[in-house]
């Protein structure tokens, strides 16, 4: 019977050792099979016959939808005079209560808007903002308008009190406007 | 419960990150530094801890069209044990504070969080005793997001933000310090719009 049993360990070790061998020659098949499904999608991509659905962000942006709304931005008439008459409209509407507006009067001397009052402080904290819109919405003159700038991040928290001077838009015409008098939030004064 | 929760608030993330040489680390680990800012920053794994809507917009980058695997964000570990980063993302309740700290303090150093979203950042619109007005009173926050929810690529943005800080950080300076330091340098300000 030893005997037998030694013929039956020796046919099942060869078994095992042909399968194996089976194994190895199907290996580098199934390995190309997969490489080969791989490879289809990557060419697909690079050739646009099937691209991805990626938006590669920070390299190219996605196009934003026409109604989103981000960050605020304070505008200005053509001449340059600001629209915000500094009503704090905006303010009373917003559900986050995040404007602070601080009127002050035009002087012929020193006009920034065409009415009579102007915003001498505008300040908005960002990080309570919920970007709903409704300042926009309450402004009479349309001064307040959301554009599509997003990023908005940052480390500290301080940094999120958006004052007038970071709203406003730039000058288009600073040649009869000095650029001094745009700048009028004196902090040391108070 | 809540009482005892908000008096954990240690840190000012105003307060910059302790350095010691001229490049903002010991000499002898310079390129050490620039190796284990680059593994790290290159890694970050987010803990899953959606609140709210703005978890909608998390797992949305996640997703196949904004991709945070592309900067290998992308696992999601729902075990504090093997994530980097938290990203707090909705309105914390009083309630829910506590389990936040404790789910923080399981997470191995080094670790990161970004309060995502108007509500983690600073209570939002929920400005009344039942929200914690901004996630930085219970936790060291890293990075603000803001937006209502933020969209998938301003909470990418924020990821970039971060890695940027690391990139810039010292690899050395543990967690525990930096809450040391802020025992006896925070300020308790939270701008408010008008306030001088």
């Amino acid at each position: 019977m030893g005997f037998l049993d030694n013929l039956n360990d020796i046919a099942a070790k060869f078994n095992n050792a042909k399968e194996k061998a089976i194994d190895a020659a199907n290996a580098p098949k199934a390995l190309a099979t997969g490489f080969a499904i791989t490879f289809k999608h990557y060419a697909e991509q690079q050739t646009k016959i099937k691209p991805t659905d990626t938006v590669q962000y920070p390299e190219e942006m996605r196009e934003q939808f026409p109604r989103t709304r981000w960050r605020h931005v304070l505008t200005r008439y053509d001449n340059d005079l600001e629209k915000c008459i500094g009503c704090s409209l905006c303010a009373g509407a917003c559900p986050a209560r995040c404007i602070y507006v601080e009127a002050a009067e035009n002087t012929d001397e020193e006009r920034f808007s065409p009415g009579e009052r102007y915003a001498a402080k505008y300040e908005i904290n960002m990080l309570r903002c919920i970007f709903c819109g409704y300042c926009q919405d309450a402004c009479p003159t349309g001064a307040i308008v959301l554009r599509k700038d997003f990023e908005l991040s940052d480390y500290n928290r301080d940094d999120f009190l958006y004052t007038k001077q970071m709203l406003l838009e730039p000058a288009a015409l600073s040649a009869t406007i000095p650029i001094s008098t745009i700048s009028v939030i004196d902090r040391s004064a108070e | 419960m809540a009482r005892s929760v908000t008096e954990i608030s240690l840190h000012d993330s105003a307060t910059p990150t302790p350095t010691f040489g001229p490049g903002g680390s010991p000499f002898v680990l310079a390129q050490m530094d620039e190796l284990v800012n680059w593994a790290r920053r290159n890694s970050l794994w987010p803990l899953t801890f959606g609140l709210a809507c703005c978890a909608i917009e998390m797992m949305a980058a996640g997703g196949s069209r904004f991709d945070i695997a592309r900067f290998g964000s992308e696992v999601f570990r729902a075990s504090p044990r093997q994530a980097d980063l938290m990203i707090v993302a909705g309105r914390v309740s009083t309630k829910m504070a506590p389990v936040l700290r404790q789910i923080y303090d399981q997470m191995p150093n080094p670790k990161w969080v970004i309060a995502m979203g108007a509500c983690a950042s600073s209570g939002g619109v929920y400005n009344n005793y039942a929200i914690v007005q901004g996630v930085d009173q219970i936790v060291p926050v890293d990075v603000y997001v803001p937006g209502c929810p933020p969209s998938p690529d301003a909470l990418i943005y924020g990821i970039l933000k971060l890695q940027d800080k690391i990139r810039n950080g010292n690899s050395g300076a543990t967690i525990e310090f930096k809450e040391l330091r802020n025992i006896f340098t925070r300020s308790t300000s939270h701008p408010t719009p008008g306030a001088k």
